[in-house]
């Protein structure tokens, strides 16, 4: 009985969601590897071997698995899953893209976005943007799974497993990488930070957006958040959207400022520990689950918000 | 070329949705329905590619009950050429789902599918890549922007940290996210128009397709709720609280 990993990383380290995702492979009760495949990995395998419960590092360095394409990094688990019961990865965009792949490969169903782990065959998942969980049991003889990340927190340190490398399959070229467009920033990542300030609809524009929101997000050292509105009308990018088919986050803080509170919307967030609600509605239904509300416009709020932030506690 | 939609009836977006209180599954007997929203916008999408010139036919399938046929229908009046239901009454799941798609596809042999990146109700966002995998096709998942030419296509992806675009040979499988497009309503002549559109009948059986399902529901539970707190009165007060009451600041 083992279970693999199938690390999401940027070449120099494993990124939070898949740290998170090594807490709920140990809770599969079987050693851990972890595979980690790219040309110029070196450093995310060093890291991913400093982990408590990894018993092995496969590195994969053929430049075929490079940005994590779909069809050869499937092809490449397929050639190795003869090991093991179980394929783990995060449900990040690049775990939703391959998993399911892998596992119509090896004529399995898939689990996704698994919240809890009950034993090695049983899970629980939400359906229905989180509205019902269902404790699920896999028949299949090989595990393929994918965990909601929200749901786990950080592996610990304190492993010192040895890094192997492995080759495998890697595809028939069938696609290519030709670019991205991806904002780098300061700021902590949405899907790991301790504080969240979100924007909807009512900020009314990109410039609002940057105007009102970043300068409070600046002061909490949070990351940035939106409703899909606030993204499909263009006022904040893709990657900020929130809910049930954006980002699932759990902060100890979550700010949600002109969001109405779409059953789609609390999907994203209603998992957070503290939530605020500033809404000039007083009946939105955002406020049926914030811990605190305030009726009031957001532009005026959030510039007193700021301000407020600056006086000693 | 041909272009394949699946399509997936669901519960209506707006509803939401109340747990049995035997934990036996969701209460869905007068339920709203609707077509999956990711499948609206892939129906859209093929049939701009046809408006374009690039495509020639939109054949839309669905696997479920016979008021699926209702949701074809539906893709038939936005304008889709024809329907293929494949008449399922029980919970079918993505894996079988493509087993039946991919028997299909090899007798229809389109160039490219567009499926939603995820249905609404069971949230599990596979259909379309183990699609993908059982017919050896490339995958562009989570699409924004399409661009087809000389037989590759352009995919541009909605990705954690911003959009990646990759280059697929076709014929591939897509799926759709929530910027490709704007789906239009169908307009009461073309809603009329459709009724004249053929459906035809099918059964997993013609594909061969055992639908058992792999996973056992166990059973299902409403979620932990949480009540709604106070309302304070402004910006002092609401920062008291998140310093003092709270701690998370
Ligand atoms: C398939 C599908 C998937 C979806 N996925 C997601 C998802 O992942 N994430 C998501 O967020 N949504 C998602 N949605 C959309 C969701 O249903 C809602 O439409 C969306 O969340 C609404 O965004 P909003 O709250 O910003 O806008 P609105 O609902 O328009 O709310 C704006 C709010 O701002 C308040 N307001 C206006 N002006 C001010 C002001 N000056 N000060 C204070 N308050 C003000 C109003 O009272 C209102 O409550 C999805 C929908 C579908 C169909
Ligand atoms: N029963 C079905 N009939 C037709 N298409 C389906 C069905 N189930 C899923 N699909 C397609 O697969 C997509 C993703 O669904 P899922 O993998 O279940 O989240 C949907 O948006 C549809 O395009």
């Amino acid at each position: 009985m083992t279970t693999l990993l199938i690390a999401d990383h940027d070449g120099s380290a494993l990124n939070d969601a898949t740290l998170r995702t090594l807490s709920a492979a140990t809770e599969l009760g079987a050693p851990v590897h972890v595979l980690v495949a790219g040309s110029n990995s070196d450093a995310a395998a060093a890291h991913a071997a400093t982990f408590t419960g990894v018993e092995n590092v496969l590195q994969a360095s053929d430049a075929a698995y490079d940005h994590l394409l779909a069809e050869p990094v499937a092809a490449l688990i397929v050639s190795l899953t003869g090991d093991y019961d179980a394929l783990v990865a995060p449900n990040t965009t690049n775990g939703k893209n391959i998993m399911p792949r892998v596992a119509a490969l090896l004529d399995v169903m898939q689990i996704s976005d698994v919240t809890a782990i009950i034993s090695a065959d049983t899970f629980e998942r939400p359906i229905y943007a989180g509205n019902a969980i269902q404790t699920v049991q896999s028949t299949d003889a090989t595990k393929v799974i994918t965990i909601r990340t929200a749901a786990f927190s950080v592996a610990e340190e304190g492993g010192s497993a040895s890094i192997n490398a492995v080759s495998g399959d890697t595809g028939e070229g069938l696609s290519s990488y030709v670019g991205e467009e991806v904002a780098k920033s300061e700021r902590p990542e949405l899907t790991s930070a301790k504080i969240i300030i979100s924007g909807g609809r009512a900020l009314g524009s990109a410039e609002k957006f940057q105007e009102v929101i970043l300068p409070v997000a600046d002061k909490l050292g949070a990351a940035i958040g939106a409703s899909r509105a606030a993204v499909d009308a263009g006022y904040a990018p893709n990657d900020w959207q929130v809910g049930q088919t954006g980002k699932v986050v759990a902060p100890d803080l979550y700010i949600a400022c002109g969001i109405s509170g779409a059953i789609q919307h609390l999907a994203g967030m209603k998992d957070s520990k503290v939530i605020v609600a500033i809404n000039k509605d007083e009946d939105a239904p955002i406020f049926q689950i914030a811990d605190y509300g305030l009726v009031a416009d957001l532009f005026d709020i959030l510039p007193q918000l700021e301000a407020e932030l600056d006086k000693p506690s | 070329m041909k272009i394949l939609v699946p399509v997936k009836r669901v519960v209506d977006y707006n509803v939401k949705v109340r747990v049995k209180s035997d934990g036996s599954g969701v209460e869905l007997t007068n339920v709203k329905m609707a077509m999956n929203p990711f499948d609206e916008i892939s129906v859209e999408e093929a049939l701009r590619l046809r408006e374009a010139g690039i495509a020639s036919e939109v054949i839309i399938v669905s696997i479920g009950p016979l008021k699926a046929q209702e949701t074809i229908r539906t893709a038939l009046a936005m304008g889709a050429d024809r329907g293929i239901l494949v008449q399922h009454d029980e919970l079918v799941e993505p894996l079988a789902v493509a087993k039946i798609l991919k028997q299909i596809i090899d007798e229809e042999k389109p160039e490219l599918v567009i499926a939603g990146k995820q249905a609404i109700d069971d949230d599990n966002n596979q259909t379309g890549q183990m699609l993908a995998a059982l017919l050896g096709w490339p995958q562009g998942t989570f699409a924004s922007v399409l661009a087809i030419a000389d037989g590759e296509m352009d995919v541009t992806r909605e990705v954690d940290g911003g959009l990646q675009t990759i280059k697929l040979k076709l014929p591939a499988v897509v799926t759709t996210d929530l910027r490709l497009n704007e789906p239009r309503y169908a307009s009461l002549p073309n809603i009329m128009k459709a009724k004249k559109k053929p459906i035809e009948m099918k059964t997993p059986e013609d594909y061969g397709v055992d639908m058992t399902p792999r996973l056992t529901v166990l059973k299902t539970i409403e979620p932990t709720g949480r009540n709604a707190g106070v309302k304070v009165a402004d910006v002092a007060e609401l920062v008291a609280k998140l310093r003092d009451e709270a701690g998370v600041l």
